[in-house]
């Protein structure tokens, strides 16, 4: 199945100390698509992007990235295939969004090419399409949360990759700006073909951003496929253990989960079936 | 990118991006630091002029004057200038792989390793009428084992499937505590005419120097920041923390040792012959992120000049101000230092 599979993982165990994470997983993400994990708190969603991206060594099986074994490939090839972007980084204090951008250019760089054509050909172009030319002389702990955001996104854009992973690139923003977020990385995926794989809180963002999900429950895989397909009351009973009616995204058609539980109620209506 | 200098050399195989505003800062800087150097050669109990002072660095002057100043002032006030260059370049350094702008040299516990060991040196090695029993040159090899054995230690107990920052921290804090402790109790058990020849040596002084020493600390302090500059690159992924940096592809655990040992041989090189001058390590690397910012491709040279006009300051005013008695420059960069350490907590608590 090669060329079909930007990352696959054979019987892929994962532990913290004792307490296995994620047992023998058997997973497949699509090349140029965008992938998501979702997953009760605690359920090993984020130990899992985060063993692709080789940040924790997995207690056994393997992780192929286009085929192949990562434990095996230098860990600076490794960086020219595939990017991360972890949860909250910090950035020190005064640096600058070009100076931040440009730490992308490292796996290409040695001591005495530090600039090459390419480099500021790639760093503009991710600065281009995070907005953020304008911004660049700007340190980036005086940007707001979205732009932050976004300037570490061109970071990982600068790396060039083929595949980028993300860590709840969401978390700590506005709608608005989660939207902004998401709404650039699936532009990344139309325009570019980039494969995107990512953590995210947000089930109703989860089905409108995404071509594939990856349901995980109970240390293994629970459901896998097109958010249409699997997104029902009862996957989200089983992977959330919470109660709730799916319908239909009134603009998008992607399904929309509408959780039940206390709030003011303020008239009677029926519960919609279908739109 | 008109606030930059790009160089492309040998068809795109070498190239370099330079920060125009760092640039003409690390330039001022380097003014400073020479007129500092100038002005100090000429400043003592026998004044010279500047233009004096120059002309006997192009061999010219009288005989008086390129007497006191070869012989007497120079070697000190280059030595000065070594060891505050070691030692913020050594801070900055060290801020960078424990990514908090509190670690310095003092902190980790490297300088007082060499404090111990240079207590332990003059009391082991004295006999009853107080004499050293072996030659005082052996002093600085004392200071140089005592930092590294110490950053080796900090560092092999921090070990935890990798060294993270804040284990190397916590680490360093306790040794640092534990060095104070071992010095103190060496300084009781030794003679006392040697306890107080070791304090003046633990509060850091550049008095004595010579040729000799010069001799060994400006190639060893140069080839060491010029270590650093090649790394630079890697402080700068490293100081986006470890996920960033493996992500990008850097072979973080490798480079941080490498660089935990480049600024331990800046801080035993400095220790060795100008003791425990503290506060620069802090200091130097913090004023020089406020003013070219936190690539180290500026910030290293930048820090290094700071912290030499530091200790050349500290020095001159150490032998100036209450002359004909001398002052430990360690005394005037703590006075700084101290209060700009309670400043620098205080803004990070309300950060």
């Amino acid at each position: 199945m090669l060329g079909n599979h930007a990352i696959e993982t054979n019987s892929l165990t994962l532990s913290y100390g004792n307490t296995k994470i994620i047992d023998e997983l058997e997973l497949h993400i699509p090349k140029g698509e965008v992938t998501v994990f979702i997953g009760g708190n605690g359920c090993g969603k984020s130990t899992l992007l985060r063993s692709i991206a080789r940040l924790l060594k997995p207690k056994s099986g393997a992780i192929l990235l286009e085929g192949e074994d990562i434990a095996k490939l230098p860990t600076k090839d490794i960086a020219r295939k595939m990017a991360i972007l972890p949860q909250s980084p910090a950035s020190p204090e005064g640096l600058t969004v070009l100076q931040l951008v440009k730490q992308g250019r490292y796996p290409y760089q040695t001591w005495i090419k530090q600039w090459s054509k390419e480099d500021e050909e790639k760093v503009m172009a991710a600065l281009a399409a995070t907005n953020l030319t304008e911004l660049k002389d700007r340190a980036v702990d005086s940007l707001s949360g979205g732009q932050r955001q976004r300037a570490w996104i061109a970071m990982v854009l600068a790396q060039d990759t083929d595949t980028i992973l993300l860590d709840e690139p969401t978390t700590y923003l506005d709608m608005t700006h989660q939207i902004e977020i998401l709404d650039l990385l699936f532009e990344l995926n139309e325009t570019e073909q980039r494969t995107i794989v990512m953590v995210l809180h947000d089930l109703n963002l989860a089905c409108r951003y995404a071509h594939n999900v990856v349901a995980i429950k109970d240390q293994k895989i629970y459901a896998q496929g097109k958010p249409e397909h699997i997104v029902n009351c009862q996957m989200v009973k089983h992977v959330f253990g919470m109660e709730c009616e799916v319908t239909i995204d009134p603009l998008f058609g992607t399904p929309m989960c509408i959780p039940y539980g206390k709030g003011r109620r303020i008239l009677q209506t029926r519960v919609p079936q279908n739109v | 990118m008109k606030n930059y200098h790009i160089y492309r050399l040998f068809n795109d195989k070498v190239s370099i991006l330079i920060n125009k505003k760092a640039l003409f800062t690390i330039l001022i800087l380097l003014g400073i630091a020479a007129v500092t150097f100038v002005f100090s050669t000429g400043t003592g109990e026998i004044r010279i002029s500047p233009l004096q002072v120059l002309s006997v660095f192009f061999g010219g002057g009288t005989d008086t004057d390129r007497l006191v100043i070869q012989t007497f002032r120079l070697p000190r006030i280059i030595v000065s200038l070594m060891v505050g260059i070691g030692l913020a370049a050594a801070g900055a350094i060290l801020q960078g792989i424990i990514r908090n702008p509190l670690a310095s040299p003092d902190i980790l516990g490297i300088t007082g390793g060499a404090s111990v060991a240079v207590v332990g040196f003059l009391a082991f090695f004295s006999d009853e009428s107080n004499a050293l029993t072996v030659s005082i040159h052996w002093m600085p090899v004392a200071a140089f084992a005592g930092a590294t054995i110490v950053a080796f230690l900090v560092y092999f107990l921090a070990w935890k499937n990798g060294v993270s920052p804040i284990r190397l921290v916590l680490i360093g804090i306790g040794i640092y505590s534990l060095m104070k402790a071992l010095t103190t109790l060496m300084m009781l058990l030794g003679p006392i005419y040697q306890a107080s020849q070791a304090n003046i040596w633990i509060t850091g002084t550049v008095y004595g120097s010579n040729w000799g020493h010069v001799a060994i600390l400006v190639p060893w302090i140069l080839i060491f920041c010029i270590a650093a500059i090649i790394l630079s690159r890697n402080m700068n992924i490293l100081e986006l923390g470890d996920d960033i940096a493996i992500g990008a592809g850097s072979r973080v655990q490798r480079y941080r040792f490498l660089l935990l040992m480049v600024s331990t041989a800046l801080i035993g090189g400095s220790v060795a012959f100008a003791g425990g001058i503290g506060f620069v390590g802090l200091m130097a690397p913090h004023m020089a992120r406020r003013i070219v910012g936190s690539s180290y491709g500026a910030l290293l040279p930048a820090s290094a000049l700071i912290g030499g006009i530091l200790v050349m300051a500290a020095d001159l005013i150490g032998r100036t101000l209450f002359a004909p008695l001398e002052i430990p420059a360690g005394v005037f960069t703590a006075s700084i230092g101290a209060p700009y350490f309670i400043y620098l907590l205080f803004k990070t608590r309300n950060a």
